[in-house]
């Protein structure tokens, strides 16, 4: 791989005496798209918010871009800088917009904070983002209760996007989602990805979509990875019990529910 | 299929919102055999949840129905007093938010019990039915759950858990409601065995209301899509994914992702969901659909039967056979 835009080594959380996530080492190359997956109390989400600096980690490191982000960052300089280099989409779009402020607000917000644009400057870019995750101007200008869950999830990236990161975290950003608005969203990301080359953290419980967006798949269990490499491959030829469950588990043509305290036949799982 | 359990004939709902009536449901007819299971598939705002709840009689105040539902040739639409009541014992419900659905404060046994109790079994007997109906769903140590309460329990448990609560009412038709999709996908297989299961054991018929076409397809024997308050398809299960009539649930199939082949690009559908009260006239997919013409536009054509189902698309018999699952397709 050639140098990774983010690299995290022995990532360990601890809450009291329940250990959220134990031993997690991950790379990410630029432009590259890691999924982790894994069902409730995995820890995926935890890893999520320690790359984000939302959550501190008990043990291990997190560097982006070369730069150590382990420690909280001292002063609003270096706090900035890593809030450039990172972002994140949440899985709410009802929850995760200022109902106050319209779309262009919000990413004009971020254009001030984070660069030297002057006004005009920064209404074309609103325009641009608008034109990358197929906002028109309308959109742009209405209140977020005016704007349907698939809308304000492209607001949501659109936003990530304003700050020109090199690493998106999507947590679970498409699972709120109706499957014909997923679908738009799913093709959208992996439009962005290929225009800018922006690199994604995609955090998810549902492996056909993270077969779609992810190059590398982790797959997690109780706070630990218990498989990784290529996710066709993890997919399709899962080795770690537990992958092998999860994925027997999606229902598809011609799956059937499986009782897992019964006996089964056949290798049909 | 014999006379159905239940039949739904030209329903019709709206809801007062802000002082005006919206329609919520428009046209909805379906029928349920004896121990029949049908699927109803939606996304958000298609009606699926409203049509159980009308089934069930928990619509919120302010309704306003037209149609028929018929419940072993009885018009349920005007039942009253016991009659609701004991209507009520006959259609079990189990909700996507089992949290939501169970008094927090009160125990298991409480809760499994409290309907037994209400028609005189005696303490004891209710309790070793609890038990026993805690055992058909998988939780073997039933005697120490009905002494925990709810925020004890998982959330696959406590679906388990109300799934065995339906089933001591000893209901003839179950209405699930995404009872799986706030559970894990694990456990979700787990529990949606248990409905099939027990369902095909004890004969009962079932509306399994889910936006997922893959799981109604497991479970189901015929799957109705809605969109915008009414069905747009009814097909036998086992045809709908690889032959489906209807543009939407076409549509529908191809826009999910496949956990066993990676595709170059998902086939998305353009557009946003409208619900039944923001559909425009004619055809309320039209606007969104590949295969619209200005006729689609002009009017909305009644459920009409095709090929052993049913459709609503003026164009039905000439897209027949050209709309199943294609593996690249624009968006």
């Amino acid at each position: 791989m050639a140098e990774p835009v983010l690299e995290a080594r022995g990532l360990r959380k601890v809450y009291g005496d329940h250990v959220a996530v134990d031993g997690v080492d991950l790379a990410l190359a630029p432009g590259g798209s890691l999924g982790i997956v894994g069902e409730s109390g995995s820890g995926k989400t935890t890893v999520a918010r320690m790359i984000v600096g939302l959550t501190r980690p008990t043990a291990g490191t997190i560097a982006v871009c070369g730069r150590d982000r382990s420690q909280p960052a001292r002063g609003t300089a270096e706090r900035r800088r890593r809030a450039r280099e990172v972002q994140i989409v949440f899985q709410n779009p009802y929850a995760s917009l200022d109902p106050r402020r319209s779309p262009a607000d919000a990413l004009d917000e971020v254009l001030r904070l984070h660069t030297d644009a002057g006004a005009d400057e920064r209404r074309a870019r609103i325009a641009e983002l608008g034109e990358l995750v197929g906002l028109d101007e309308r959109m742009l200008r209405a209140r977020p209760r005016a704007l349907s869950g698939g809308q304000r999830q492209r607001v949501a990236i659109a936003r990530a996007l304003a700050a020109q990161p090199r690493v998106i975290v999507l947590d679970e950003a498409v699972a709120a989602l109706d499957v014909s608005i997923q679908a738009q969203i799913l093709n959208l990301l992996a439009d962005v990805r290929a225009r800018i080359g922006v690199a994604y953290v995609f955090i998810s419980h549902d492996l056909a979509v993270v077969r779609q967006i992810a190059d590398e798949t982790l797959v997690m269990q109780r706070g630990r990875v218990v498989e990784r490499g290529p996710t066709e491959q993890v997919l399709d030829d899962p080795r770690d019990p537990y992958t092998r469950l999860l994925r027997a588990s999606v229902p598809g043509p011609g799956w059937r529910p499986v009782r897992r305290g019964a006996p089964t036949t056949g290798g049909a799982t | 299929m014999s006379a159905p359990l239940l039949e739904v004939a030209d329903l019709a709902v709206t809801l007062p919102v802000e002082g005006e009536r919206r329609t919520v449901l428009h046209d909805v007819s379906l029928a349920i055999g004896p121990g029949e299971a049908l699927g109803l598939v939606g996304e958000s705002g298609s009606g699926k949840s409203m049509t159980a709840r009308a089934v069930a009689r928990l619509l919120p105040g302010g309704a306003a129905v037209t149609g028929s539902i018929r419940f072993d040739g009885t018009d349920v639409t005007a039942l009253r007093g016991g009659e609701l009541r004991a209507y009520r014992r006959s259609v079990a419900m189990v909700f996507q938010d089992p949290r939501a659905h169970v008094n927090p404060v009160r125990r298991i046994g409480d809760f499994l019990t409290e309907g037994l109790r209400l028609r005189g079994v005696a303490r004891a007997e209710a309790a070793r039915r609890a038990v026993a109906a805690l055992a058909d769903v998988g939780i073997p140590d039933g005697e120490r759950r009905l002494r925990q309460y709810p925020h004890e329990l998982s959330g696959g448990l406590l679906q388990r858990v109300m799934i065995a609560a339906a089933l001591l009412a000893e209901p003839r038709l179950v209405l699930a409601d995404e009872p799986t999709t706030a559970l894990d996908v694990t456990t979700q297989s787990e529990v949606m065995a248990i409905i099939d299961e027990l369902r095909r054991e004890r004969g009962l018929a079932l509306l399994f209301i889910t936006h997922d076409l893959d799981l109604a397809a497991a479970v189901c024997d015929r799957i109705a899509v809605m969109y915008a308050g009414a069905i747009v398809e009814e097909r036998a299960a086992a045809v709908l994914h690889d032959d489906p009539l209807h543009p939407y649930s076409a549509a529908l199939a191809a826009a999910r992702p496949a956990v066993d082949r990676t595709l170059p690009r998902l086939a998305a559908v353009r557009g946003r969901l409208v619900s039944a009260f923001e559909a425009p006239a004619g055809c309320a997919f039209a606007p969104r659909c590949a295969h619209a013409q200005d006729r689609c536009a002009a009017e909305l054509p009644p459920l009409r039967p095709l090929d052993g189902g049913a459709v609503r698309c003026a164009r039905a018999e000439e897209l027949r056979g050209r709309l199943a699952p294609q593996e690249v397709a624009g968006g």
